[in-house]
């Protein structure tokens, strides 16, 4: 701790990537350069899915690693030398702000834009990783929130990548399935 | 030696204890309600054409008789996990609450620890601690494809388990579900029977006492803590017990569990153990047609008697008896 204390009076703390540290509230309480705050988070969803900044209320956010935002719903320190502190939710400091498969899978449902509803055959090949033509696509480019219908509801599969008329699938390998087409 | 041998003289029916360990099990899905409410499972299995079979004595639960839990579509969506029957039991009696702060000694790789989640309704927080690494990566997987947003994970000896990375230092509720011999898990694990020896044994039993009793320790008085292995051997199961009561401030006490249930034995080649042990079930495979499996819960004593009240009642109508 002492090494952050040093640099602290020097007045430079520094993102370490070796812990959880607590998003600040808003960009005028930043302290470490480059760090997002929850707000500019909320406005980045409310922004680009039109998912209400209240769905978010209860849950704290916490960056570790250069740029890797989490998402929390109980309670830990700050900072916290733990494996993880809930789950993975939205990769910050590059240009285009990426959200996480599994984010998209737990709050996609919330989404009223930017989500992109696919039918059986084409749900099937997303989840299996591949990229394929989609020219009708009218909204923006970017990273998308793919869904389709199961047994009458809009289901968030993961996020998808939309670039030149193409949905790219950035379903982690790991994650890729092999799944039958269900019309 | 085939180690079942040695707990033929626990089970009242030798023969189907026998048959039913040579049987393998079914794939079984457990319902994330994090995501899906079995209703919804349901649903999208018929739509998809995956065979399923309802469990029971537990809505939430379904036997794939066709195998292959992960190629569906529930299962990608997280509505579903790969979970053994048995294996919800120590959930089921741990009866974890939203908003608690609970501990899972040995998380990895996290089955209980969702379901614990799904319990609390992904409100308040689990810490899912496991000492082995590599482990953890599969824990936190199944974390994160289940949507449960409310656990801390560390990587500790839980023995000696620190509660100084977290917020509070107490626990409302514990489980220790061990690492043990593992027996129980014949039927999908055959190969465990071959692996097993009296050494192991005895060796494994040092840990889960320590792991017990740092649990205990770590729980606030009258919370609980659950005690759980898949292994049939009393070194495992009731001597632990008995040694966590004879050196911290707890109790075993009655509990329910939704199957068919023997009682915990107190005598076992040539040692007795204390009385309540009696409190805590075994779950033989012939009896529910299941893996085998131990459980107890324990209320912590000491402070304020504030546990939970169903227990409490149990309690003093032991007393009272």
């Amino acid at each position: 701790m002492s090494d952050r204390s040093d640099r602290e009076e020097r007045g430079e703390p520094t993102n370490d990537g070796q812990r959880f540290d607590r998003l600040p509230e808003t960009p005028a309480d930043r302290v470490v350069e480059g760090r997002a705050s929850r707000a500019e988070v909320l406005d980045w969803w409310a922004d680009r899915f039109g998912i209400e900044r209240d769905v978010f209320e209860g849950y704290s956010f916490w960056e570790k690693g250069a740029g890797k935002v989490w998402i929390f719903n109980g309670e830990a320190t700050d900072p916290s030398e733990v494996e993880a502190v809930g789950m993975t939710f939205l990769r910050t400091r590059q240009e285009h702000w990426k959200p996480t498969g599994r984010a998209a899978s737990r709050f996609g449902a919330h989404a009223t834009r930017n989500a992109i509803d696919l039918d059986p055959e084409r749900a099937a090949r997303f989840a299996a990783g591949e990229d394929q033509d989609l020219p009708e696509w009218d909204g923006d480019w970017g990273y998308l929130i793919a869904t389709h219908d199961v047994a009458g509801e809009r289901v968030p599969i993961g996020v998808g990548l939309y670039l030149y008329d193409e949905l790219r699938s950035v379903v982690p390998k790991g994650s890729r399935a092999d799944l039958p087409v269900v019309e | 030696m085939n180690p079942l041998d040695r707990y033929e003289s626990l089970v009242d029916d030798v023969d189907a204890f026998r048959t039913a360990c040579d049987r393998p099990l079914p794939s079984v899905v457990r319902t994330n309600g994090i995501a899906a409410s079995p209703a919804r499972v349901r649903e999208a299995f018929e739509e998809e054409g995956v065979a399923y079979e309802p469990v029971d004595w537990h809505d939430g639960l379904f036997r794939l008789p066709d195998g292959n839990p992960g190629g569906n579509w529930p299962y990608v969506h997280g509505w579903t996990h790969g979970q053994e029957e048995v294996s919800v039991l120590p959930g089921l009696a741990l009866d974890p609450q939203p908003g608690e702060r609970v501990w899972d000694a040995c998380a990895a790789p996290g089955s209980k620890t969702t379901q614990i989640a799904d319990a609390m309704d992904d409100q308040g927080t689990v810490v899912a601690n496991d000492n082995n690494l590599g482990r953890l990566s599969a824990l936190r997987h199944n974390a994160e494809r289940l949507g449960v947003t409310n656990a801390i994970v560390t990587n500790q000896d839980a023995r000696n388990f620190s509660v100084k990375p977290l917020a509070f230092d107490a626990f409302d509720r514990a489980l220790v579900d061990a690492p043990c011999s593992c027996e129980g898990t014949c039927r999908k694990n055959p190969d465990v029977l071959d692996q097993w020896t009296l050494d192991h044994v005895h060796g494994v039993a040092g840990i889960q006492k320590g792991i017990l009793a740092r649990a205990v320790q770590a729980t606030r008085p009258g919370g609980t803590v659950v005690y759980s292995t898949c292994t049939f051997a009393p070194e495992e199961n009731e001597a632990v017990l008995d040694h966590v009561l004879a050196n911290e401030a707890c109790e075993v006490v009655e509990f329910d569990l939704p199957l068919a249930t023997d009682p915990g034995v107190t005598e076992w080649e040539g040692d007795t153990y204390a009385e309540a042990v009696a409190r805590a079930k075994r779950i033989y495979p012939h009896r529910n047609d299941t893996g085998g499996f131990f459980c107890a819960k324990l209320r912590v004593g000491g402070g304020g008697a504030d546990g939970d009240g169903r227990d409490d009642a149990a309690s003093e109508t032991e007393v009272a008896a």
